[in-house]
């Protein structure tokens, strides 16, 4: 492997890892707190691109102005569909949750069909996202060494803000036994609403990033996103945020190693092999890398 | 039974302040089953009161009903004066009840001082929580020893001291221990009953609930004797101590309706 093509390989694993794990944690985020794998996370994602395309393409508003609304409205996707569709149903069965969030998630879609379009949009993207970078003599677009950055400071944020402050504290006390939190004065909807809050910043974020590699929305969009949550947290483990992260990345790097490695008579196989390699985990070590520490007894 | 209560009201006519909390009647189920067929008591402030009795006799669905986790079907339940029945958990811990849960419950993944810092979520105040941290580092050295360590790494008996420091840290005005001994080694056991002795000492109103009667009718102002969902007796522990023969009613020798 000559250096060049390690660079690459390395760049390619951080800037799709990092998309990845902010994907993974926004899914994981909502499990954490709520025990719920919402169906409906990759239509916060298309939620928000659709909002990036219509304030990107007509107004005149700044990019970075048009990133904050986009993010906006993912947040209040989340917190939206937390008070509408998934707190009448908190308190039934888990089976009762997961089934309202496919109900979200296809209320949204037929929305973006019917509303909008089912054909696809472009989404403008600010120019430099696509200015080629040199980096160690390898080039690249500027928007992945962007994603890496910005992952780089969301994932500080949000160990700060697990860490250090009360909130954090609170839902992670929340996350492993919900009913002891609550006794200890944490209120239920104020812990839920924020992981849904936070799940839809994260899904906004994605959504830039996704368009902006993609170039487009439709209305089917977040499934894509949502496949690749899934793989993540099933090789990081749900359990917890780090596990969710790790996972993004490591699923990266089986797939960029598998792109790189594969002959290209199989190259066609890569997906079909990855999901050999999702059976295997789900077989071998259905609780993912990392073991939430204490939560064996945890189950749904 | 109404005899029984005539007692204690007698007893505690005079300068004893009014209840702070007062189950009255009080109907508690989950699904089909009910678990308290109208069950009625009294804490005052600054007392100790115990409730003893089998297992499944009602006594933790009696704590959880009032700290909020079960909903009652009837009956009222009154906390300093206002009717609190039915209200969220994390509203009657602002009113200051505080329920050390059966099993401890700590969050195992968390530090010891973050556990703390959640104890005090509903009624934080930066000032005050430093002193009283100080002050339960004294009362409990080995939470000051593992303040950065992980709550599931504390053996059992420390587990249950920083349930019980978790619940205190948020000053309630009233404590409701539930089953503290359970699982511990006996000098772990005498450990937690010297420091719910303190505690009382201290002037913290506490409801204690038991399967080791002796030892909370040891240390209680006054005690209930829980069976099938009901109370079976109840008055000035002492008393209760002497006059029952508490092995009977653990072996349900006294169920039917001699005494009642």
């Amino acid at each position: 492997m000559s250096a060049n093509i390690f660079i690459e390989f390395v760049i390619n694993v951080l800037s799709m890892g990092s998309l990845y794990a902010l994907i993974a944690l926004g899914l994981v985020f909502v499990y954490g707190i709520c025990n719920l794998v919402n169906f409906a996370y990759g239509e916060f994602i298309t939620v928000s691109a659709y909002v990036l395309y219509f304030v990107g393409t007509f107004t005149d508003l700044p990019w970075w102005l048009v990133f904050l609304i986009a993010i906006g409205s993912g947040a209040l996707t989340g917190f939206l569909s937390e008070l509408i569709a998934f707190r009448p149903f908190r308190g039934r069965s888990l089976d009762a949750l997961l089934v309202t969030s496919f109900a979200v998630s296809i209320i949204l879609q037929r929305s973006f069909q019917l509303g909008i379009s089912p054909r696809s949009r472009a989404v403008p993207v600010p120019d430099f996202f696509n200015i080629n970078v040199s980096l160690l003599g390898v080039v690249t677009p500027l928007r992945n060494m962007l994603l890496i950055g910005t992952t780089i400071i969301l994932l500080i944020a949000v160990l700060i803000l697990m860490r250090r402050t009360s909130l954090g504290i609170a839902m992670r006390g929340a996350s492993e036994n919900f009913v002891t939190a609550r006794l200890m004065g944490v209120p239920a909807n104020l812990v839920i609403s924020i992981a849904f809050v936070i799940s839809g910043i994260l899904a906004g974020v994605v959504a830039i990033f996704w368009s902006a590699r993609t170039g487009s929305v439709e209305p089917m969009m977040g499934s894509g996103p949502l496949l690749i949550g899934f793989i993540s947290v099933v090789i990081g483990g749900m359990q917890s945020l780090v596990g969710a992260v790790v996972g993004g990345y490591v699923y990266a790097f089986i797939a960029n190693m598998l792109s790189l490695t594969l002959p290209s008579s199989l190259l066609s196989f890569r997906d079909a092999i990855m999901f050999v390699i999702v059976i295997a985990f789900l077989v071998l070590k259905p609780e993912g890398l990392i073991r939430g520490k204490y939560q064996e007894e945890r189950v749904g | 039974m109404n005899d029984k209560k005539q007692t204690i009201q007698e007893q505690g006519s005079g300068a004893i302040p009014a209840p702070i909390l007062q189950v009255n009647d009080l109907v508690v189920g989950y699904g089909a089953i009910e678990v308290l067929h109208g069950v009625s008591i009294d804490v005052r402030e600054g007392e100790l009161v115990s409730i003893c009795g089998v297992n499944g006799a009602g006594k933790s669905t009696l704590l959880k009903s009032v700290a909020g986790v079960l909903k009652p079907r009837s009956g009222s339940i009154r906390f300093k004066g206002n009717e609190v029945g039915g209200k969220k958990p994390e509203n009657l811990h602002k009113h200051g009840i505080s329920l050390v849960p059966e099993g401890r419950e700590i969050f195992p993944s968390l530090t010891v001082g973050e556990n703390l810092r959640i104890g005090a979520f509903g009624r934080y105040d930066a000032k005050r929580y430093e002193a009283d941290l100080a002050d339960y580092f004294e009362l409990f050295p080995i939470l000051k020893e593992r303040y950065n360590q992980a709550g599931g790494l504390l053996s059992g008996g420390e587990q249950q001291m920083l349930a019980i420091a978790r619940g205190l840290i948020s000053r309630p005005d009233l404590l409701m221990l539930d089953e503290p001994s359970l699982g511990l080694s006996p000098t772990m056991v005498d450990l937690i009953f010297e420091l719910i002795r303190t505690l009382k000492a201290r002037g913290i109103t506490i409801l204690l609930v038991e399967q080791n009667a002796r030892r909370a009718l040891e240390i209680a102002d006054r005690a209930y004797l829980f069976s099938n969902g009901r109370i079976e007796y109840s008055g000035m522990s002492d008393e209760l101590a002497e006059s029952i023969d508490i092995t009977s009613v653990y072996l349900g020798g006294n169920n039917g309706g001699e005494i009642l």
